[in-house]
């Protein structure tokens, strides 16, 4: 069993427990153990902007030493980790003086060479997709699952998981393991991230632009690997118990239907239909046959097991016999 | 028309021209140093931006600002301190970066939001709501929102 250094973040020892929880499981079935860091410390979630913050860059720092005493490589499953961890290693990097300082407060000597893997990246190249067709045991019917990149994964280019306007790499993971992926417009906007907090309508909107969208386009489900995304659209379709249609909200993203929208006579999600949100590594778990308790799908607000269940994916529950 | 009559009205309308004509600048003030401290903070030189939309066009919470990205910029180009201060739009900024990816001139609007919150929390300026977290939000949603929320409201 190869071992891979791992950082969990805050969330996914907590909130996102499942997404943890089956990433381990269906990294021990590909032959990967995953170590948590001896140490670790959250990565600050929102990245410093400003090149004369130093004090943020402190934690990702941290996170980076331990990774290198680790051997130098981490992988990781947030969005939100990847992107801070990957933009910290930019800055030790490129800037003297904030390395520097940086050096001098930590009282360490970094230079920002340690390698950052999102988990999709890890599966892509440690063990390849052709690798984990051949694993996959459990049939997924060729669901139709929506790949929800979000920003974090994608912008900026320089630690982007894929640098190109047209990222394949979530698609390509999903038919791997038995989906079919369906690209969508949205698929890269943003879901209204921690304005979750402040703003809850704009939320609702941004995240029902992406849903409906999605839906447009034929997905029976959204796959993603950001907890906030996550979060932001499991709530705000419970959020007055419908999805959020675009048809008619100025400012939103979808393709109105006079530019030629290919949902057709489908068009946007009726009022109070719903679309399951699950992250990547249920969906692998899934595929490589971990028993459905251990995949923490009952934690999801909106149950995903009915459309898992109705694809005779996972087996109906058996109902006792009077 | 007789040459009489077009003598009559070509005086008034060579006075209506010039009242056309004339461009004047209002007693904006030209706060350089308000530009120069924003240039500054956000590492962005605000001349290069052209006006030309892109990001306000990108932006997803467009919708929602007082006042959109492009024009933000704009206002810090002519030192407009208090157009810029008293809208919502550097609140609600969540650095997708939608505007970083398109600007063609390689601006980063979100660190100019960034600068100008920083700005704006170290005069004692809060933003516009401050939000009121419930203990159900904090207890059930994911870190990053609270982390993160927090950080722009208050760092």
């Amino acid at each position: 069993m190869a071992t891979l250094p791992y950082y969990p973040g805050c969330t996914l020892n907590t909130v996102a427990k499942s997404f943890d929880v089956s990433a381990r499981q269906s990294l021990r079935l590909l032959g990967i153990e995953l170590t948590e860091l001896a140490q670790w410390n959250c990565c600050g979630a929102s990245f410093p902007l400003t090149p004369n913050n130093v004090i943020g860059l402190t934690g990702p720092t941290n996170v980076l030493v331990q990774s290198q005493k680790a051997g130098g490589t981490v992988s990781t499953l947030c969005s939100f980790c990847y992107n801070t961890l990957k933009r910290t290693n930019l800055v030790l990097k490129t800037e003297a003086d904030r390395r520097a300082v940086l050096h001098d407060f930590l009282g360490v000597a970094y230079d920002g060479s340690v390698q950052v893997l999102h988990l999709l990246e890890v599966i892509r190249d440690l063990i390849g997709f052709a690798e984990l067709k051949r694993r996959a045991t459990r049939d997924l019917k060729k669901l139709k699952v929506a790949a929800y990149y979000g920003c974090t994964l994608l912008r900026p280019k320089s630690v982007a998981i894929e640098g190109t306007d047209s990222p394949r790499i979530f698609e390509d993971f999903l038919e791997a393991i038995g989906c079919t992926a369906v690209e969508f417009p949205n698929r890269g906007e943003c879901c209204g991230s921690h304005l979750a907090m402040s703003n809850e309508d704009i939320v609702v909107r941004l995240s029902g632009a992406v849903l409906a969208s999605a839906h447009a386009f034929g997905a029976e489900l959204i796959t993603t690997t950001c907890p906030l995304c996550f979060f932001n659209l499991e709530r705000s379709q419970k959020h007055r118990g419908t999805v959020r249609g675009p048809v008619g909200l100025p400012g939103t993203r979808c393709i109105p239907k006079s530019n030629g929208c290919p949902a057709g006579d489908r068009g946007c999600p009726p009022s109070g239909a719903t679309l399951p949100i699950l992250y990547f590594t249920q969906l692998l778990g899934l595929a490589l046959g971990v028993p459905e308790t251990e995949l923490g799908l009952h934690d999801n607000l909106i149950d995903p097991r009915p459309v898992l269940r109705a694809k005779r994916i996972l087996r109906e529950q058996l109902v006792a016999s009077s | 028309m007789k040459l009489a009559s077009l003598g009559c009205w070509l005086p008034a309308l060579s006075y209506a021209l010039q009242d056309c004509m004339k461009i004047s600048l209002d007693a904006i003030g030209h706060d350089t140093a308000f530009l120069e401290q924003i240039e500054r903070e956000s590492g962005e030189d605000l001349s290069r931006c052209y006006q030309c939309g892109n990001c306000s066009g990108s932006c997803p919470v467009s919708f929602a600002m007082d006042v959109p990205v492009s024009q933000v910029i704009r206002f810090v180009q002519l030192g407009q301190e208090q157009a810029v201060l008293q809208a919502n739009s550097m609140w609600l900024c969540v650095s997708c970066l939608q505007c970083q990816a398109r600007c063609p001139k390689c601006l980063d609007p979100s660190k100019v939001m960034e600068a100008l919150r920083r700005f704006s929390l170290r005069r004692g300026r809060l933003p516009v709501t401050l939000p009121q977290v419930p203990g159900e939000f904090i207890e059930r949603s994911p870190q990053q929102a609270v982390v993160a929320g927090f950080r722009k409201l208050t760092a």
